[in-house]
């Protein structure tokens, strides 16, 4: 049980998905100047990387380890994850559709998010077992919408401070996830 | 139309310089940037899967059907990445363990789908090629720049030669991840300030 709690410090906090390990910065930057789009993305993410991580193991160990097709890994793993955003979104569309809109457009821009792709590989690398997986899938996935809600909070804030004009816009974003990354630099080594 | 393939090449370069103009695939930026070599050899390696997935998705622009274009983009693209991974892995393998991950995650690099889907889907084949190389060609660039930066800043070194002697102090926040971001961020300013004049 220690070793499960210990893994999720170290998902959430160390080794950070988006500030400490650099994936998935694509939405983290495109989605974080309001509130709102990046409380709905950061859902998303929880919710997909879980299922992502799973079945690519799943596919990963069953399939792909026993017939030598390791090679194969990158083309079936993408695969996996769109069809697997596609169905979500289908499913949502038909049974939850509070949810569906609330997550809207934020579910298929999840199939180009390095960040599922990324966990995905580095549980196979890590060679974690299945529960580790689970964990491990859920407490990135928590950091992945803890840093960007964080991040969120921050450039609401910049948006009122009156910024040099060459700086303005993503290069202050930038310079500002540096300062948030350096917060959880701190986190370095406690694990 | 020997004049529009030069400019399809060009604007790469400059105009739509990734990823300081389109803000897009990040990701491998910030990551491997640590040294010169590995931003070099990052960019390269996109270059590689970026000039022949727009090659591939403008042959066969007419033949794909709009409604599944992504699906077949991210097909084209995942093969050429697979070729990249094990190429890499038999010709370069250092720079292959080097890179990790990052290698197979070319195939959610933004840049390349975006290319695909913005500029492959719609032009013939030279121009498409000539959009990727250019592209490509810029991405290495920036990459190889922001390598320069960091390596001489965090480790004093360049191409792994030592620069200031051993009295150099290394300011090693750069070639973590706060310095991946606060010099991303302050290259773009400098970016904004010669481009705005």
């Amino acid at each position: 049980m220690g070793d499960y709690i210990l893994l999720v410090i170290s998902c959430i906090l160390v080794n950070n998905i988006l500030l400490a390990q650099y994936l998935g910065n694509c939405p983290f930057l495109g989605t974080s100047k309001k509130m709102e789009t990046a409380v709905g993305m950061a859902m998303a993410v929880v919710f997909v990387l879980v299922m992502a991580g799973v079945i690519t193991w799943i596919a990963d160990t069953f399939f792909l380890k026993r017939f030598g097709l390791e090679y194969l890994r990158t083309i079936s793993f993408i695969l996996v994850i769109a069809a697997l955003v596609q169905f979500v979104e289908m499913f949502l569309k038909k049974s939850i559709p509070a949810l569906y809109a609330g997550l809207g457009i934020f579910l298929p821009l999840i199939t180009t998010n390095c960040a599922v792709m990324g966990v995905c590989l580095i549980n196979i690398k890590e060679e974690y077992t299945f529960m580790q997986v689970i964990v491990s899938s859920f407490g990135y996935a928590v950091g992945f919408g803890l840093a960007l809600i964080l991040f969120a909070g921050v450039r609401e804030r910049i948006l009122l401070a009156r910024v040099p004009k060459p700086l303005q816009d993503t290069s202050i974003a930038l310079v500002t996830a540096g300062i948030l990354s350096l917060t959880f630099y701190a986190f370095k080594g406690m694990v | 139309m020997a004049k529009s393939i030069t400019q399809e090449f060009v604007k790469g370069l400059w105009d739509e310089i990734p990823p300081f103009r389109l803000v897009l695939g990040l990701c491998p930026v910030l990551a491997v940037t640590t040294t010169v070599e590995n931003g070099l050899g990052m960019g390269l390696a996109t270059t590689f899967v970026l000039v022949c997935s727009n090659m591939l998705v403008s042959l066969l622009r007419d033949i794909i059907p709009s409604k599944v274009r992504i699906a077949c983009f991210i097909v084209i693209i995942a093969t050429f990445v697979t070729v990249v991974e094990l190429l890499m892995q038999a010709f370069t393998y250092p720079l292959f363990l080097k890179l990790g991950i990052f290698i197979p995650l070319i195939v959610v690099n933004c840049i390349v789908l975006g290319r695909s889907e913005a500029f492959a889907f719609k032009n013939p084949v030279m121009p498409s090629l000539a959009d990727g190389l250019g592209i490509g060609i810029g991405f290495t660039l920036s990459l190889a720049a922001l390598g320069a930066v960091r390596e001489i800043l965090g480790s004093g070194t360049f191409f792994n030669i030592s620069l200031f002697g051993p009295s150099f102090q290394p300011f090693s926040l750069m070639v973590e991840a706060p310095g991946a971001f606060i010099c991303l961020g302050l290259m773009l300013c400098i970016m904004n300030l010669v481009g705005n004049k």
